[in-house]
């Protein structure tokens, strides 16, 4: 680089020092200070990582992960993989990860469905369907989430059973072993129906995108609809038709002292999936009503003066912008339904704590079992937080 | 008809037209026209006023029902135990209150000697007289940090005892909604300042010290309180030299105040992101040293900003504490939960919940309502 083509700001940066030697230079006091901070975490967890070997040898606990290969012997009571006590440690812990994607995923939905209704439910201009949705919310988040859980489990276990379940239709019973609900006996034909299905979705989302791309080439805006209902919907019903199109239903009966047939919901996740989601849903409705609130009432009369229709307007103009507002919050919301469902273990759901925890009862190996947890949820988090700040950036504003 | 039109035509007595003050229109003004704009204003609007009136009576008075009406307060206690067969007989269509009237000494203050009630029972109301007294903006100054000091003290003194005559009781007898407010006030207490640390050495240049806070403030908060629980509570003892025992409320004492500092860091950070850098920058000029500048022009601003967030956050941990009931602490909601241990009053939890529940949501609630007031007052110079 030249002289000449030097650019005139950069003539004025400070002259590079090197560090003096003394109290008064900044610098060196940055380097002291960060050694000396280091020094004392690092010499505390170092105190204690010795302390904690020795106690280990003292106490003759094993360490390593060699017990996750060991038969378990502990039995859980719902698995969504085929399960039993005999199998290993790992796998074990295997069905309590799923248990905990179950009721987080199931929870996130819902949560995110109801909540928003709630939201817009504040913001309605019925007075009373608005005082109702505010009581709910202001209740629901004064209360501890640990107690809301032990309450519904306690209604679900003051049920009668079996025998006087209740029993609101046809094939559905509520009593104290949980919701009974009927099913369809599951075969090849309605996997394939299922394949078509995400089939369908996918080629709707590329059609879509060829029909948005030659919209913008000739301005000609192209029906997409039709053809998306024919692939999302006709597509799965003419491979179940064409495979002879299979129906037994599996309806739960009562035989004896139990049922019989149909999916079972256990107390124990019912009660966990109503309280997660009523306590989540209290806290999106705050801010589905913040994001809705945040567009200027002038973004609504600028689309209604360009003529453009209600629907579209809250498509195109508003939504877009309110979900700018709404993403960041209902992010960290996601992340604590995740971590609420740790709760799991004080009603008995069998999570992936609540496994770790008898794991950990059974081999003393203290260490790894809550590593386990650690690991098992920091893996979930970080991964719901790389989605959402995708998703976020995807729809930020664009700004020059 | 004539006769009609023809009044209508026929020039009035101006005077009293003008004089005598007509009604406004019954559907403009008043509760009528309210009740049409807000309740039955469209179609839709009235069947949805109509249906949730419908509901929310039916459920009023199957409340009053169960709660009032039904209920049984109180329930005859023989050497055998408590009678509880009219409670049963209900079947679950009345409450039977008489769970709290016989327990509600052990749900607010556990297994404390019966005696010295009156103990805890003052705690309770110092702890509530200091959250008052922290509230009012008049007493926002630096002598609050010695009222803390004093009432932490004292509270000590009256939980322990040992002196001035009253007998010592040890810390496994405390429980009920004294732990509570133990855990949640200490928490705080302890909490805040180190998270004000946290917040400041996440925005410090130097990069050892940030990165240490980054890590610290997003495992923290990457994992569920329930796990540094139970790390307080199976982990803990392993990390100490032999022969060093630390008791369990203290140990889980620490996981609270070591969680809540994480959250309040990212509250105070954004309170420090939230100030505008000419304000660094003039202390800056005036030569003012790092911790002088913290100390006098930022964090008084910075915090100021944060007041809402910062009490939603303690309401947050407030709540939390009960996530102790877990690994088996006392607190009010493990007390709750323990009173129906009983085979005589199994069964009856949702009354003890329902109980307990008020409690907590009387103290969440004030905390709620004094953080939206704050905000209004503390908002007051922007709204014209």
């Amino acid at each position: 680089m030249s002289d000449t083509a030097a650019d005139p700001r950069l003539l004025r940066a400070p002259p590079k020092k090197g560090i003096r030697l003394s109290w008064a230079d900044e610098r060196l006091r940055a380097i002291v200070w960060q050694i000396l901070v280091l020094g004392v975490v690092f010499g505390i967890i170092g105190w204690l990582v010795s302390n904690t070997q020795h106690n280990l040898e003292v106490r003759r606990i094993a360490t390593g992960f060699g017990f996750l290969s060991r038969e378990a012997g502990l039995p859980v009571a719902e698995s969504l993989i085929p399960y039993s006590p005999t199998d290993t440690y790992s796998r074990a812990l295997l069905v309590g990860v799923l248990n905990t994607l179950k009721i987080a995923v199931v929870g996130v939905i819902l949560a995110t469905i109801i909540g928003t209704l709630i939201g817009i439910a504040r913001l309605s201009k019925n007075w009373l369907l608005s005082r109702i949705a505010a009581v709910y919310v202001e209740v629901v988040r004064d209360l501890p989430l640990l107690l809301q859980l032990l309450f519904w489990y306690a209604i679900l276990q003051g049920l009668p059973g079996p025998r006087q379940a209740l029993h609101p239709m046809e094939g559905v019973f509520l009593s104290n072993r949980g919701l009974k609900l009927p099913w369809i006996q599951w075969q090849d034909a309605h996997s394939f129906a299922l394949l078509g299905f995400v089939l369908g979705i996918v080629i709707t989302v590329l059609y879509a995108r060829a029909a948005k791309a030659r919209q913008m080439a000739d301005g000609q805006p192209r029906r997409v609809w039709p053809a998306a209902l024919g692939l999302i919907l006709g597509l799965p019903v003419l491979i179940w038709a064409g495979l002879g199109a299979p129906w037994t239903g599996d309806i739960p009966a009562l035989r004896g002292f139990n049922f019989q047939g149909g999916v079972t919901v256990t107390p124990e996740y019912f009660a966990l999936l109503v309280g997660l989601v009523m306590y989540t849903a209290a806290f999106i409705a705050e801010i589905v009503r913040a994001g809705i609130l945040a567009v200027a009432k002038g973004q609504w009369e600028a689309a209604e003066a360009l003529g453009l229709q209600r629907g579209l307007i809250m498509r195109k103009i508003v939504l877009p912008q309110a979900l700018r507002v709404i993403v960041p919050p209902m992010t960290s919301q996601y992340l604590n339904l995740t971590k609420n469902s740790s709760l799991a273990v004080a009603i008995g759901y069998q999570d992936i704590v609540s496994i770790s925890n008898t794991t950990l009862n059974q081999t003393g190996q203290a260490i790894e079992g809550i590593a386990i947890i650690m690991a098992v949820y920091l893996t979930i988090s970080l991964s719901i937080s790389l989605f959402m700040n995708w998703y976020n950036s995807r729809i930020a504003l664009v700004e020059r | 008809m004539a006769d009609i039109a023809a009044e209508a035509s026929a020039p009035r007595p101006v005077a009293d037209a003008a004089l005598a003050p007509r009604r406004p229109p019954l559907l403009q003004v008043g509760p009528l026209a309210w009740a049409r704009a807000n309740l039955f204003s469209s179609w839709i609007s009235t069947a949805v006023t109509l249906a949730l009136s419908y509901l929310l009576i039916r459920w009023t008075v199957g409340f009053i029902d169960w709660a009032f009406v039904k209920a049984i307060w109180s329930v005859p206690v023989t050497p055998q135990g408590a009678q509880t067969q009219a409670c049963r007989a209900l079947a679950g269509s009345g409450a039977c209150w008489a769970v709290v009237t016989e327990k509600h000494r052990f749900i607010l203050f556990g297994t404390y000697p019966y005696e010295q009630h009156w103990r805890p029972a003052l705690v309770c109301l110092l702890f509530v007289g200091l959250y008052i007294v922290s509230a009012m903006r008049r007493f926002w100054r630096p002598a609050l940090a010695l009222v803390w000091l004093a009432t932490l003290t004292v509270i000590g003194i009256l939980m322990w005892g040992g002196v001035l005559g009253m007998p010592y009781v040890p810390q496994e007898r405390w429980g009920g909604l004294v732990i509570t407010l133990i855990l949640s006030t200490f928490g705080i207490a302890f909490a805040f300042p180190l998270s004000i640390l946290v917040a400041l050495g996440r925005r410090s240049k130097m990069p050892a010290i940030k990165m240490l806070c980054v890590v610290y403030v997003e495992l923290i908060r990457g994992v569920p309180l329930i796990s540094l629980l139970f790390m307080a509570s199976v982990m803990f003892p392993l990390f100490l030299p032999e022969g060093i025992n630390i008791d369990k409320l203290l140990r889980a004492q620490i996981a609270i105040i070591l969680f809540a500092a994480a959250y309040l860091a990212e509250v105070v950070r954004a309170g420090l992101q939230a100030l505008p850098r000419g304000q660094y920058e003039a202390a800056d000029a005036l030569g003012l040293s790092y911790w002088q500048k913290t100390g006098f022009i930022i964090m008084p601003q910075a915090l100021r900003l944060v007041i809402p967030p910062l009490v939603n956050t303690f309401i947050g941990f407030f709540k939390d504490t009960s996530l102790v009931l877990i690994i088996g602490i006392f607190d009010l909601l493990t007390a709750g939960k323990t009173a129906i241990v009983e085979p005589a009053w199994q069964g009856f939890g949702i009354e003890i919940y329902v109980t307990v529940g008020a409690i907590y949501f009387v103290f969440c609630f004030a905390m709620s309502r004094y953080s939206q007031n704050l905000e209004a007052e503390l908002n007051r110079h922007r709204v014209r």
